[in-house]
């Protein structure tokens, strides 16, 4: 007997909702196309790898290199991600395998409320914070001249924004590990520490990479806080201590204004793309990565 | 068989647990760390916003002259904040609802068609709100469209879809498929399951997912920067330009004048403030609605 996978009542419904559900599928490939249909002016006639590989930034001459820019966002974002992860990674391990449960209770709400303020507030904080540490003594310490608006203190601020993401996503991987499997290997003589290292890394490594490509997406397109503290000079970074122009700053910089000079539109929408790009690239990564570790364990 | 003596073995298991406490205190400072730096970011907001807030800020415009110093608050740009949030969650809750009741009544889990639209969410959620700020710029240019509220709780809107869909859809899953299966046995469509069943099953992790992506609207400048304009007075329509918290104190912290930036500082207290009754109400909310689920 076959039993029809839809009711005759669910024709009109489903008909109904079906649109609603491709919209996010649409809606991805209209903001692709959109922005390189707005993009191809430029592209038509430089080479992208022209455009990729020269630094000189000078619109009202026609001049558009990205490199300077691509590069800002790499230097701060790797930084950023450099910093955060390691702390991170201690830090959710200490929640789940040796905080008290009283501390436990305590760093849930901390780390949402961490994710939930907003990219001004840390950039506020950033300005008046990070940027004097880092203008008036590290620098000075590591015998750089520095405003304090550079790269190191921009990945700073990020690091701080990526932190509960990594954080809140780990302790979920950590707390799913089996207790069974932790209780084996103690049984065998194995310290807490060695539990850790030998078994519960072991076991959720796939799950912490995830969570560091999260944070590493979010990185990548945070743009006040980053903008606030970085400097927006467009020139390659040669140090943590430089200042840097990251894609994001020059768009929300110069976004909204941008129609008078010929091919300065185009440029800012595939630098906008690009954004885009790099971002989307690493999802898709992580989720083959992620694809191909589950298979293999399952 | 590799027999160590007893001595050997003690001088192992003495360095064995010397790693043990020197990576245990690495954790635990860097967990104090984290805890730390969330105080003193609250810290340093509130004390730096203390000179400047004053009730005013809340209760009233910016005055003539507010941008020098003078009198006035930024109550439109509060009301803006609350306009822009609350139109755009209602916008992307009308969308993502359904498109998650059929992604999960009406797609196997694992069919391609479900699988695209998942990954094309996940695509979605990782577009920094710039690149959503530039799409909705392109598109009121498209559409001869003036930054206005509209314009801004749109991009807005498109920022917080893929969040409260993907949010909604991992509530969706926890429901016990027992649930719908009882249902389904006594005759009832999948879309009956779905709207009286699994949705009322799901509503506090609803709740919560549209709390969590109304926090998230709050404090997204990217989205609003080209979009929502920018204006002194409260907005009364959605073609009319409309401020915004996290712009207002964007624009207020690049004034020369340390009056204007310390009203930065308040409005940012004004702002974390808003964002943490969310959080809380969020909390206790869900803890309070969760009472009546079956489990």
């Amino acid at each position: 007997m076959t039993v029809s996978r839809f009711d005759r009542r669910d024709h009109g419904p489903r008909l109904l909702t079906a649109p609603f559900a491709f919209f996010p599928v649409a809606l991805t490939a209209v903001i692709f196309l959109s922005l390189l249909n707005k993009a191809w002016p430029l592209l038509s006639l430089k080479s992208l790898s022209s455009l990729l590989l020269s630094s000189i930034w000078l619109p009202s001459r026609g001049h558009f290199g990205l490199l300077p820019f691509v590069m800002g966002t790499l230097w701060v974002t790797i930084t950023a991600f450099l910093l955060a992860v390691p702390v991170s990674i201690l830090t959710s391990l200490y929640i789940s395998e040796y905080a008290p449960a009283r501390l436990k209770r305590i760093f849930q709400p901390v780390l949402d409320l961490l994710a939930g303020l907003p990219s001004v507030i840390y950039g506020m904080w950033g300005v008046l914070v990070l940027v004097p540490v880092v203008g008036k003594y590290l620098a000075p310490v590591f015998g750089h001249q520095s405003s304090g608006y550079s790269i190191l203190a921009a990945s700073m601020v990020l690091a701080l924004m990526i932190l509960p993401t990594i954080i809140s996503v780990s302790v979920e991987v950590l707390n799913s590990v089996p207790l069974a499997l932790k209780e084996a290997a103690l049984s065998l003589g194995a310290t807490r520490f060695e539990v850790i290292r030998y078994v519960v890394m072991k076991k959720s490594f796939p799950g912490i990479l995830a969570a560091c490509v999260l944070g590493l997406s979010r990185a990548f397109g945070e743009t006040i806080a980053v903008l606030m503290v970085v400097g927006n000079v467009p020139v390659i970074p040669r140090s943590l201590f430089s200042p840097a122009y990251p894609l994001p700053a020059l768009l929300a910089n110069n976004y909204g204004e941008m129609m008078s000079i010929p091919g300065y539109e185009s440029a800012l929408n595939l630098a906008a793309l690009l954004l885009l790009i790099i971002v989307v690239g690493f999802s898709i990564m992580a989720r083959w990565y992620l694809v191909r570790i589950s298979r293999r364990s399952g | 068989m590799n027999v160590k003596s007893e001595g050997q073995n003690r001088a192992t298991l003495r360095k064995r647990l010397r790693v043990e406490s020197a990576f245990k205190s690495l954790m635990a400072i860097s967990a104090f760390l984290v805890l730390l730096s969330l105080v003193l970011i609250l810290a340093i907001i509130l004390w730096k916003s203390l000179p400047a807030l004053k009730l005013s800020m809340i209760t009233r415009n910016p005055g003539s002259g507010y941008y020098l110093g003078r009198e006035g608050g930024i109550l439109n740009a509060i009301l803006g904040s609350l306009q822009v949030v609350f139109g755009a969650t209602l916008l992307a809750l009308l969308i993502a609802l359904p498109a998650v009741v059929f992604l999960n009544s009406y797609l196997r889990r694992k069919s391609w068609l479900a699988e695209t639209i998942r990954f094309s969410l996940d695509v979605l959620w990782g577009i920094p709100s710039i690149v959503y700020g530039a799409f909705g710029f392109l598109v009121m240019i498209t559409f001869h469209l003036r930054a206005s509220l509209l314009a801004g709780l749109i991009t807005v809107a498109m920022v917080e879809l893929p969040i409260l869909s993907r949010a909604l859809d991992e509530t969706i899953k926890l429901v016990p498929a027992e649930l719908s299966e009882a249902t389904y046995s006594l005759g009832a469509s999948r879309w009956q399951t779905a709207t009286r069943v699994v949705l009322r099953q799901a509503f506090p992790g609803l709740v919560t997912a549209v709390l969590m992506a109304m926090g998230r609207g709050l404090g997204d400048a990217a989205a609003v920067l080209f979009t929502a304009g920018y204006t002194d007075k409260i907005t009364t329509s959605l073609l009319q330009p409309v401020a915004t918290l996290p712009l207002a104190i964007f624009f207020q912290l690049n004034s020369p004048f340390p009056e204007v930036q310390q009203r930065a500082y308040a409005s940012a207290a004004i702002l974390t403030i808003l964002v943490l009754l969310i959080s809380l109400a969020s909390r206790s909310l869900s803890r309070r609605l969760s009472r009546h689920k079956i489990r």
